[in-house]
């Protein structure tokens, strides 16, 4: 009886809690700098980003390298609502973020749409290379527009809103954005996005419309993009085309891979972990230094990669890490057994494989060569 | 009223110059258990995959309980009543048991509900969740399944996979279910075991039952009727006693 009653799975509501009291935090001892205030803007707008193209790459198992695409689309059309908006409504108005946030969201999954109907019948590399293409069509297309519509080479400049509130907006969104994407994930269609993942044809055969349910997945990821463009072009007071080039995609899809593909949560720590270290790089090495800051950058995600990938590493890797530490100080518990149907639900490896993402091939098939060759030419 | 629930018309299908399947005649009565056998390469799987959409066939064309339903995506062919299972396992393997069960749950009108209602996790998200769950476990019990429901799909041992994708496969409440090799690789225990599963799902769900199978033993045991192909052609066919003893189909077996 008593094994009846559902258990409480912290790992599904860990992220609401913890940014529901950062939150709180904020609401009385809110930081007043404005470098702290941008760095939790960044913040925001990269978990929104990676949790939502964790949705594609991790849950649907597709690779998008169009995530800074959707982005620029919602960052130039939230941002040009905004400066229509404004006098009407005033530039500090909730409304104004909201509706801007909405047009942009909108117009980002209407993207996502047009493109994923062609895109979305073919897989993987192509699938990738179709929506690279796409970011840098929206790119160009904005760059070369007037000066009046979307301000062309010298970048959209939106409105300067109330910067002692719009961090704490961004992560009442980050909150909206998990919302949605859990509890899509954690419903009868997440499980038919998983069953698309794990195999298409027998989800085929099982009814599962594969159509639909990969233009759901997109659509929605597209629409997150958007508000995460939106609130880009908030924080920054304007809209720079070169800001979305395939970089940026990509070091999007860093995040999710770094955070584990398929988890939610890790996606989190991984966005929060590399913007901070991004900013923080950045301001700390200047002038002649600078040009370390990539070098580090790049050296913590190779470090990151070998600790989670390296199999020599797997024994120290189970002995230290947050999972076991966590529980080490909280409970005497064995977590290995976990007798509950959605146990480890959203800790799945997918189809995409690491070296697949990062191109390396790591087969080890030139290293026989020098082998004397059975029966070889001479 | 239709006297065959499924019925093929000189259905064939070539890949290239390659003749897999050529006029081949199948009719099926409805509650039978109809086995579809033949050297390897015969093109059994072929006649699956055409029965089920993978392929579309070439020439001719197929009926299920007289509506003709060829040329239909595959996830149609499942709404209209055909599911099937693979001859090399195809379940989900990142999912639990019981979550593979669900998914063949997911068209059941019965536990409807909308994307919408799931992102606002209305009360009818949880409603049909529940019920969802009950009524896959309630399939896992008919395969034995049941105290596996939480484990991982890919750890199960192969007969149990088998098992659970037929128990998937009738999730999609379907009229005609097709088993792609159901027996191979279980020991002869098992193989018992499936048989009466087999004749006890026919019953419980008012279902028909089309196999391929190498088990002779097993073949002659639950088929009603059976379909003998060779090449790609239909060999012998009809009562699997006398179809089993036909010379011809003797030498297509053992060679001479």
């Amino acid at each position: 009886m008593i094994e009846q009653i559902k258990k409480i799975r912290w790992s599904h509501y860990i992220a609401y809690i913890v940014i529901g009291l950062l939150l709180l935090f904020f609401a009385f001892f809110g930081p007043t700098d404005r470098s702290t205030q941008f760095m939790l803007e960044k913040i925001a707008i990269s978990i929104i980003l990676a949790v939502s193209l964790s949705l594609v790459v991790g849950f649907l198992g597709e690779l998008s390298l169009g995530h800074a695409g959707f982005m620029c689309v919602g960052a130039y059309l939230g941002g040009k609502a905004s400066v229509i908006l404004q006098s009407s409504l005033g530039k500090d108005s909730v409304w104004n973020l909201i509706l801007s946030l909405l047009v942009g969201g909108l117009v980002a999954a209407i993207c996502g749409v047009i493109i994923g109907i062609p895109a979305l019948r073919l897989r993987g590399d192509y699938l990738a290379i179709v929506t690279l293409a796409f970011g840098e069509i929206v790119r160009s297309v904005f760059l070369n527009s007037s000066d009046s519509s979307f301000g062309g080479t010298l970048g959209l400049s939106t409105p300067r809103y109330d910067r002692n509130s719009l961090y704490i907006y961004a992560f009442v969104i980050v909150l909206i954005t998990l919302f949605i994407v859990q509890n899509f994930i954690r419903s009868k269609h997440g499980r038919a996005v998983t069953a698309i993942r794990d195999n298409e044809i027998a989800a085929r055969s099982t009814g599962i419309n594969i159509t639909k349910y990969k233009l759901v997945a997109f659509t929605i990821s597209a629409f997150f993009a958007g508000i995460a463009g939106v609130l880009h072009s908030f924080s920054n007071y304007t809209v720079q085309s070169a800001t979305f080039g395939y970089n940026y995609s990509i070091e999007i899809l860093v995040m999710v891979v770094l955070g584990g593909m398929g988890n939610i949560n890790g996606a989190i720590i991984s966005a929060t972990l590399i913007t901070y270290l991004d900013t923080k790089l950045s301001t700390i090495l200047t002038g002649d230094r600078a040009i370390l800051q990539n070098l580090i950058y790049a050296l913590v995600l190779i470090l990151i990669v070998i600790y989670n990938n390296a199999p020599a590493l797997k024994s120290f890797r189970e002995r230290y890490n947050f999972k076991v530490l966590f529980n080490k100080m909280f409970s005497k518990k064995d977590p290995s057994h976990r007798a509950d149907d959605a146990a480890k639900w959203d800790v799945v490896p997918t189809k995409i494989e690491m070296n697949e993402i990062l191109s390396v091939d790591m087969k080890p098939q030139n290293l026989g060569s020098d082998k004397p060759q059975k029966g070889g030419d001479k | 009223m239709n006297d065959y629930i499924l019925e093929t018309k000189d259905l064939g299908i070539s890949f290239g110059g390659l003749k897999a399947a050529q006029n081949v005649n199948i009719k099926i009565k409805k509650n039978q258990i109809y086995g579809l056998i033949g050297p390897n390469g015969a093109g059994k799987t072929t006649i699956f995959n055409l029965l089920t959409g993978v392929y579309k066939p070439t020439t001719g064309t197929f009926f299920l309980d007289g509506e003709e339903i060829c040329g239909l995506s595959q996830e149609k062919i499942n709404h209209k009543g055909i599911a099937r299972t693979f001859q090399n396992i195809r379940l989900f393997n990142n999912m639990t048991v019981v979550r593979n069960v669900m998914v063949g749950l997911h068209n059941d009108p019965a536990f409807k509900c909308t994307v919408w209602e799931s992102f606002l996790r209305l009360p009818r998200h949880f409603k049909s969740e529940k019920a969802m769950r009950e009524r896959a476990k309630e399939l896992l019990k008919i395969f034995d399944l049941d105290d596996e429901r939480n484990n991982y799909a890919c750890n199960l041992p192969y007969g149990k996979q088998r098992k659970l994708e037929i128990a998937r496969a009738l999730a999609t409440n379907p009229k005609l279910l097709l088993l792609d090799e159901p027996a191979a690789g279980m020991n002869p225990h098992e193989t018992e075991d499936l048989e009466k599963t087999v004749r006890f799902i026919r019953d419980e769900f008012d279902l028909t039952v089309l196999l391929i199978e190498h088990d002779m033993k097993f073949v002659a045991g639950l088929c009603d009727e059976l379909t003998v192909l060779n090449f790609g052609t239909v060999l012998a066919e009809g009562d699997t006693r006398t179809a089993l003893q036909d010379p011809e189909v003797i030498r297509a077996y053992i060679g001479g």
